[in-house]
């Protein structure tokens, strides 16, 4: 019952949250200007494919064009999934903050996600001017305009939300058997930038890079939403990456709830 | 002088204590580093992959590791002696204690600098080694004597770059009091200097040669090991980096004063 009450608080706490983003808005500004990597990318791509234009292995051509669309839609997919609970878990376990989320009739795990869900109208809003960039630019006519592909799209990226911030939730729970688990963040995170297609296309991976990614949950980050929107797979090829996906995105939600259930109970409030 | 230089010691001994302490974060850290020294290098390779026979325009593929290997190295040295000390700054801020550092007969720059290494970062030194060897293996030659002591100036004029640029955004806590972002945000900044500065055009080339003179840190000492820098431009490196602590300095100064304990 206890939970069924947490789905009827969810308008409010997204409410707070907002009101929260807003308040930080200067903040999540600087925190969008540090996700600024993909258009770094994007200026080394394009110079390299000024000289000749880019053959990956899988015999796809990549002019200018299609690197402006691939890392300006990566830019503005990160916007949308990203997630820092794992952060924000260790810090209130450190200062005992854990208690008070405790102490409401609603499990955390929906106040956490609540909290990173309400930061997306406002982070909408930050990638808007990059969308308008896009659409004018010559990466536009790079992009999928079928509306099957844009419903897989939106699916595609959920499943990414879904990935990232149960992710998230695993690993701040190691807080709770551990001093801090942000180191593992950061492994995590560099495991990240290298594996999710958030520096260079996967389609452009050495092969063996490319075994190493087929195999790890990254991909399905970034590199999945963005390889669908800018025409990287054909439709008979989504529901299978798709289900690959969600498969993840399962996993993860089990082993956080495993971890945080288990974790909670060694927690002591202070210092714990 | 003896007297700073007796400090430094004192505060590497306590950081060396302060790592046996916690051996196990020790051990994650240099793991950490052997694995970011990795990711340096593994966008390098997708970019020269394969037959392609492309990459950067202007820079072989052993040219631009050299620039990867100067990359590794500063963030070993950020990571590793500029990071943590200031750091601990941004705590002494936001929770008033900085007040015990102030109080100290001794610089107060000095002290807050020196306050905290992170010693397993040498590990980056080695990787950068390491890449600098293949390079030169791939390239089929010895850097010249020349090339290599203006690479070592460089090295020092980057450190004392990044030093500067690591306290003008101290300063700014002074002001906003949570800076963690901003520093964040400096280490993703700092994340382009892996690349040839060739790669940025217009505006951003500006800002990256004055602004943030990421192009001073890495490529130029490439260029310089590459047997291919302008004396003058060395000059010109090492004049405005003095001029970027001088002004690093005078900020501090200015925003120590205004500085108002607790909450301040």
């Amino acid at each position: 019952m206890r939970h069924f009450f947490g789905l009827r608080a969810l308008p409010t706490l997204l409410r707070v949250g907002f009101a929260e983003a807003i308040a930080y808005r200067a903040e999540m500004l600087v925190w969008v200007l540090a996700t600024t990597m993909p258009l770094v990318m994007l200026m080394l791509w394009t110079a390299v494919a000024e000289v000749a234009p880019v053959l990956s292995a899988s015999g796809r051509t990549w002019s200018s064009g299609g690197f402006v669309a691939y890392f300006l839609v990566v830019f503005i997919v990160r916007q949308l999934v990203s997630s820092w609970a794992s952060w924000e878990i260790n810090f209130e376990v450190r200062q005992g903050l854990l208690s008070m989320r405790l102490l409401r009739p609603i499990h955390p795990i929906i106040s956490f996600a609540a909290q990173n869900l309400a930061y997306v109208p406002l982070r909408l809003v930050v990638s808007l001017p990059i969308v308008v960039v896009l659409l004018l630019s010559p990466g536009a006519s790079h992009l999928t305009t079928d509306p099957a592909l844009l419903g897989a799209v939106g699916l595609a990226m959920l499943g990414a939300w879904l990935i990232s911030f149960f992710a998230n939730i695993s690993i701040g729970a190691l807080s709770l058997y551990m001093e801090s688990s942000v180191k593992i963040m950061d492994v995590w995170l560099a495991a990240f930038f290298v594996f999710s297609g958030y520096l260079f296309p996967i389609d452009l991976f050495p092969p063996w890079l490319k075994v190493a990614s087929a195999w790890l949950p990254f991909r399905d980050m970034v590199g999945l939403p963005v390889e669908l929107m800018t025409r990287g797979h054909e439709l008979d090829e989504v529901l299978p990456l798709l289900a690959r996906q969600w498969a993840w995105a399962a996993g993860f939600i089990a082993l956080a709830v495993v971890l945080w259930r288990r974790g909670i109970r060694r927690y002591q409030a202070f210092g714990g | 002088m003896r007297r700073y230089l007796r400090l430094l010691g004192l505060q590497l001994r306590t950081s060396a204590l302060l790592a046996a302490q916690y051996r196990w974060d020790f051990l994650v850290d240099g793991a950490i580093s052997l694995f970011w020294a990795f990711t340096a290098i593994v966008p390098l390779f997708v970019v020269y992959s394969g037959d392609r026979g492309v990459g950067i325009p202007g820079w072989s593929f052993g040219e631009a590791l050299v620039v990867t290997g100067w990359f590794i190295l500063l963030q070993g040295v950020l990571d590793g002696a500029i990071n943590p000390g200031l750091q601990s700054v941004i705590d002494h801020i936001r929770k008033g204690t900085l007040d015990f550092v102030l109080l100290k007969p001794a610089d107060a720059q000095f002290l807050v600098s020196t306050s905290r290494f992170q010693l397993w970062r040498v590990s980056s030194v080695v990787s950068a080694l390491v890449i600098f060897v293949i390079a030169f293996t791939r390239l089929g030659f010895v850097p010249k004597a020349t090339g290599v002591l203006m690479a070592l100036v460089l090295l020092v004029t980057a450190t004392l770059l990044l030093y500067s640029l690591w306290i003008l955004i101290i300063s700014a806590a002074f002001y906003v009091v949570k800076v963690d972002n901003l520093t964040y945000l400096f280490g993703s900044i700092f994340d382009a200097a892996r690349w040839p500065s060739s790669v940025f055009r217009g505006a951003l080339k500006l800002v990256f040669t004055f602004v943030v003179p990421l192009t001073v840190m890495t490529t130029y000492p490439a260029e310089a090991l590459l047997g291919r820098l302008e004396v003058s431009t060395l000059a010109a490196s090492v004049a405005g980096s003095l001029v970027f602590a001088l002004a690093a300095r005078t900020v501090w100064l200015r925003s120590v004063g205004h500085y108002t304990s607790a909450g301040g």
